[in-house]
């Protein structure tokens, strides 16, 4: 694997120095933007990446692309090799054994593979294996109110598509799940519970083993949006002791087009399949087909090769330097941002104050509309993201139809938080509010 | 002027504040049309209601909406310009509107026919924001074509 760092120092938290050698692989974070220095505040919507990563797509085309797990030529072994390894990096990144990290496109994806395998076990497919993925009329799916739309239409459809009747957690007007509610709504109905390991707008951080408390409490299912979590902090399926979770490769230095789903073996195993095709199956007649276990069993047709050895290579590149560093100093970039933020005058950071966060702020500049608040941002340099950030309910919930989100990650300074303080301080006076 | 005051040109920013034709009014006309517009991208909206006499003439432009200055303000400038404006000559000027629109910024808009929509021109530059200057304007066309007595 083409390497990487040099950061090695895992022991000590990460210093300011350390950061800026770390931004300096970060190629695209030297240009400049309108004329000044780029400040990159919107790694939740996607990250930059370092030049291993693309290099290590490049250096996959030049010496090893061929198709995977057929042919015998020497290529075929060679990117077979790198694919499984791929699978095997990012299986132990997350504290997952390799053949229970199936590759997707993104979480959605992911996301939905479960959806629709759920719903073909609920057809009737897969035998008495698939038993307990079956859900029919007076069974229940639980989400909460925080959502990323990909954690909530996917159940919204499956309920459609098997009569289950779709409940969720709701917030507090301050956007705190209301754990509270949690025994009530959680009974003998629930089939699957579904929710977010890190609010994407808010950056709060959901204490996941409630959620598995109850859910072993009635039998049913996990499903946990990673996408925010795995990213910026350690995550260890196992210790969290969750069913499945879905996260995707570029808001974690990775290419797009690749993410993936973790399952528990035994479940994966015993799933109908979403897509089917080649590279799934044992035996096909032309009435049947029999499916290879998990997790080539949902990974049908040519795979993301180059994308898997990127993906993997920016696992390693964070796990070198460190993800409990990583997210030390995220939590200390998320407080002066918190910090900074609430002391401007006619700012309203939402979001419960009591609740550990990663870097992620939303605010509110009072008589100034987001897509107002980030055009003038752009127009400094500071790239931050508006809107309802693909979660509608949760910002009804806020009472607001937008926020201005600042999402940092490990290349992030002091400096860039600084910026976008002093910047986001004399948006009203521009617009003479 | 730099790009971002053409975008935010002052009649604009005044605009924005002042909302003329806001909020919705129930217009006392031959007849009457309402349209209602989202931009899924931000999550502006606007409701727009027109009254148009015998002759297809505007007599009333009402809307309620939420959103950024710019759609805002748009919504505000043609509330100001379509009264007494035939439907013909809006057809007119929402092409011209469009263009200018379209133009990446190399547009010299023709002040004759856009009157204050011209200082729209800025948005142009900024290709993300031209849905939220188009919004009032797709409204005020649908509420007209779906006008009825
Ligand atoms: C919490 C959360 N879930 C799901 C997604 C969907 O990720 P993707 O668009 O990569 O599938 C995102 C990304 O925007 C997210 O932040």
């Amino acid at each position: 694997m083409t390497s990487v760092t040099g950061h090695a120092d895992t022991q000590h938290p990460l210093s300011s120095s350390e950061v800026a050698r770390i931004k300096a692989d970060f190629e695209i974070l030297e240009h400049p933007i309108n004329g000044t220095d780029l400040v990159y505040l919107d790694s939740g919507a996607t990250s930059q990446k370092p030049r291993c990563v693309y290099e290590a797509e490049q250096h996959y085309y030049e010496t090893a692309n061929a198709a995977v797990h057929r042919g015998a030529h020497s290529l075929a072994v060679e990117a077979t090799e790198l694919f499984e390894q791929a699978r095997e990096t990012v299986a132990s990144f997350i504290g997952a054994r390799s053949n229970e990290v199936v590759w997707t496109s993104n979480a959605t994806e992911a996301l939905n593979l479960i959806s629709y395998s759920l719903s073909n076990a609920s057809a009737g497919l897969g035998g008495s294996a698939a038993e307990r993925f079956r859900l029919t009329r007076g069974d229940e799916i639980l989400v909460t109110e925080l959502e990323h739309h990909a954690n909530l239409i996917p159940w919204q459809e499956l309920a459609f598509r098997t009569g289950a009747t779709l409940r969720y957690v709701p917030v507090t007007e301050d956007g705190a799940l209301r754990y509270d509610l949690l025994d009530e709504l959680v009974t003998e109905s629930t089939k699957l519970i579904a929710f977010t390991h890190v609010s994407n707008v808010l950056g709060t951080i959901t204490d996941v083993e409630r959620f598995v408390q109850a859910a072993r409490r009635v039998g049913a299912l996990t499903v946990l949006d990673g996408c925010q979590s795995v990213p910026h902090l350690p995550v260890d399926v196992k210790a969290l002791d969750i069913d499945f979770m879905a996260f995707s490769g570029h808001k974690m230095l990775g290419p797009t087009g690749i993410g993936a789903l973790y399952g528990r073996a035994e479940l994966l195993d015993a799933m109908p399949p979403f897509l089917t095709g080649g590279s799934m199956i044992t035996v096909v007649d032309m009435e049947h087909a029999e499916y290879l276990p998990s997790p080539q069993r949902f990974e049908a047709g040519t795979q993301r090769i180059a994308q898997a050895h990127s993906l993997a290579t920016a696992a390693s590149y964070l796990d070198e330097i460190g993800m409990e560093r990583i997210a030390a100093w995220e939590e200390h970039l998320g407080t002066l941002l918190l910090e900074g933020l609430s002391q401007l005058d006619g700012v309203r950071v939402f979001g419960p104050t009591d609740a550990p966060r990663i870097g992620t702020v939303p605010f509110e500049v009072m008589g100034v509309h987001p897509h107002d608040v980030g055009q003038y941002l752009d127009s400094r340099g500071i790239a931050v993201r508006v809107g309802h950030h693909c979660a509608q309910p949760l910002h009804r919930a806020l009472g607001v139809t937008a926020t201005t989100r600042a999402s940092t990650y490990l290349y992030n300074t002091e400096e860039d938080v600084a910026a976008l303080i002093a910047a986001v301080g004399s948006v009203r006076e521009y617009f003479g509010v | 002027m730099n790009e971002l005051d053409q975008l935010y040109q002052q009649v604009i920013l005044d605009h924005a504040k002042r909302r003329v034709g806001s909020p919705l009014v129930e217009p006392a006309a031959a007849a009457q049309g309402e349209s209602h517009q989202h931009n899924p991208i931000c999550g502006d909206q606007i409701r727009v209601r027109v009254g148009l006499d015998e002759q297809n003439v505007f007599t009333s432009v009402s809307w309620e909406g939420e959103g950024c200055s710019i759609s805002m303000a748009s919504a505000s400038v043609l509330s100001e310009m379509l009264p007494g404006m035939g439907r013909d000559q809006f057809l007119t000027t929402l092409d011209a509107f469009r263009e200018m629109m379209r133009s990446k910024g190399t547009a010299t808009p023709d002040e004759e026919v856009l009157e204050d929509a011209a200082a729209f021109v800025g948005v142009s530059k900024f290709p993300a924001r031209v849905k939220c200057a188009m919004l009032a304007w797709v409204a005020a066309e649908a509420a007209m074509f779906g006008a009825s007595s």
